[in-house]
């Protein structure tokens, strides 16, 4: 039997990413909590950057959910400890990103030197024979790249 | 202009995060500013995506400044004053050259960045701290990095840094507290850019009292002209 708490936790953690439509946020490990709490669903999610303009709509885009499963009342709150970092992403995650042609994060990418910039493979041919084409993507959280094998050019996901 | 502005009293603490969190808006505001006008498609992201990483340093700062004054992110934005505002001349500024917003970003960031890792008394701002020094660790880099391009770059390049340089000078003192950590971190990119280190001298301050140059009221008159004409605009 499905409990309310599980329903309300379901439609939470099937709200999608905005910038990445096939990720969805407890993929994106933004998802911290769902409770019940006499009948009011509270909702915690973690921003990714302080900055991150999709915030306000993953906030809207809960409460649309977690309402069309029949709660009237959906608190969304922003909790900022633990930081996010990219470690919180799941498998599932660096499978979709992959997909999308986005080079996940490599955990443990520490601080590089300056001008210092570590290969990071290519999402669609697998070569390491990349260059970073800038440090900031579309998103903040992703930089843009290029292959020097298949010449595609290729987002990744930075560590962060 | 329709609404009045807001009257706030400040214990110390409050005044502690409003300075951080002006520093933050108002820099973003000015980084900002290069949306539509940078050298490259490339720049013109990092730059908005810079400015967005300090408008929401800002808005967090805010929103723990409120939870202690009563009012809310926006009443503290847009319906303050220039003397109330508490950020360092440095981030009113207006941007200049690319070597100049550039340099600025650089001197700030590195601050900041100390700032950050330095801790705080209050856990809400320690949280806040342990985010934003992730972004601001990429600011440095990636001013840093156009620093030396600049400074070890064409003749012309070498010399718009200088000139970003000295003129910024008398603006760090109100920045960069303790001096010595600061100096420190800086030094070794401004060896790799060959720019001279300048020497200390007499020190621009007063942001933090509210002593603004004129440029701050006309960056918050286009900041601030929405908000209070149209008091509690939404769209």
């Amino acid at each position: 039997m499905v409990t309310h708490l599980e329903r309300a936790h379901a439609a939470a953690a099937s709200v999608t990413d905005p910038e990445l439509p096939p990720l969805t946020i407890a993929d994106l490990g933004i998802l911290r909590d769902v409770r019940l709490n006499r009948g009011v669903v509270e909702v915690a999610i973690a921003p990714t950057y302080s900055g991150c303009p999709a915030m306000t709509e993953i906030s809207g885009a809960i409460e649309t959910a977690v309402r069309a499963e029949g709660f009237a009342t959906v608190r969304v709150r922003t909790v900022l400890t633990p930081a996010w970092s990219t470690d919180f992403l799941t498998a599932e995650a660096h499978r979709k990103l992959l997909d999308l042609g986005i080079a996940p994060p490599e955990p443990g990418r520490g601080p590089e030197a300056l001008f210092a910039r570590k290969s990071i493979a290519c999402p669609r041919c697998r070569s390491t024979d990349t260059e970073q084409i800038a440090a900031f993507g579309s998103t903040a959280c992703k930089s843009l790249h290029r292959c020097l094998s298949c010449r595609e050019p290729f987002e990744a996901f930075k560590c962060h | 202009m329709a609404t009045t502005s807001i009257a706030l009293t400040e214990t110390p603490d409050i005044r502690a995060i409003l300075a951080l969190a002006d520093d933050a808006l108002i820099l973003g505001h000015r980084t900002g500013e290069w949306t539509g006008h940078a050298p490259t498609l490339e720049e013109e992201l990092a730059l908005a995506n810079i400015a967005l990483d300090l408008i929401g340093q800002a808005r967090a700062l805010y929103q723990a400044a409120g939870a202690r004054t009563g009012h809310s992110e926006d009443e503290l934005a847009y319906l303050r004053d220039p003397p109330a505002f508490r950020n360092a001349l440095i981030n009113e500024l207006p941007n200049g050259d690319f070597a100049f917003t550039i340099a600025r970003l650089f001197f700030v960031s590195v601050a900041a960045d100390q700032c950050w890792r330095g801790g705080f008394d209050d856990p809400a701002i320690n949280d806040i701290a342990r985010m934003a020094s992730k972004e601001t660790a990429y600011h440095i880099r990636h001013a840093a990095e156009w620093l030396i391009r600049l400074g070890d770059g064409t003749e012309e390049s070498h010399r718009r840094a200088r000139d970003a340089v000295d003129a910024l000078w008398p603006y760090t003192g109100e920045i960069a507290n303790p001096r010595a950590p600061w100096l420190a971190a800086i030094a070794p990119v401004l060896a790799r850019a060959t720019l001279r280190n300048p020497t200390d001298g007499w020190m621009q301050s007063g942001g933090r009292d509210g002593r603004h140059t004129e440029h701050l009221g006309h960056l918050l008159a286009e900041m601030q002209i929405l908000p209070r004409t149209f008091p509690g605009a939404t769209w």
